[in-house]
């Protein structure tokens, strides 16, 4: 992976503690994935960051790399992949993804 | 480009030995599935492990011969 490209996604996910790679832009999701992912957190009022992978074919391919994860949305917290939309919306289901940012603090008091 | 119920079904059949696999197709275009896989291989994996397992069974045909999976995985209940 190109060097460039691997740096921008470190500093995309270890300076912001909620970031989502995905196809398109929170108020425009281009993906009913990315969408189910944004509308998770937008419900759950989590500050997050985000990455339309969709504007750079450098990062779209680089973030499967980067992460041996195939497909796009992608979360992370706290620098760490939690997931992509069956992830977070089964843990969103069951409770435990409420945790993970109680946990952590990331819940807008 | 997809693959057929029964093509997948294959793939992950072989690629996860005494598991119950249950494979939904969404849309009938054989690119959009849902597949259920209840392996006792996934005990002790947090989910992404469990699905990235998947993903390495599926190999390049995720995001490429396949473009949507929704994927669902579970240990057996004892």
């Amino acid at each position: 992976m190109d060097q460039k490209i691997k740096e921008s996604i470190e500093l995309d996910i270890n300076s912001n503690d909620v970031h989502l790679f995905m196809k398109g832009t929170p108020l425009f999701p281009q993906c009913g994935f990315s969408s189910t992912v944004v509308q998770i957190l937008t419900y759950l009022e989590v500050p997050f960051t985000s990455t339309n992978v969709l504007e750079d074919e450098g990062i779209r391919e680089g973030i499967k790399e980067f992460s041996n994860w195939p497909t796009i949305p992608q979360l992370y917290i706290k620098g760490e992949l939690m997931g992509g939309c069956d992830i977070i919306k089964e843990m969103f289901e069951n409770g435990e993804l409420q945790e993970v940012f109680k946990n952590e603090n990331l819940l807008n008091q | 480009m997809g693959m057929t119920k029964d093509e997948l079904f294959e793939i992950l059949d072989n690629g996860f030995s005494e598991s119950v696999i249950e494979i939904q197709d969404l849309a009938g275009d054989n690119d959009h599935y849902a597949v259920k896989i209840i392996s006792n291989e996934f005990k002790g994996l947090n989910k992404i492990k469990q699905h990235k397992l998947v993903y390495d069974v599926l190999g390049k045909k995720m995001g490429y011969t396949l473009h949507a999976l929704s994927i669902k995985t579970e240990v057996p209940k004892e």
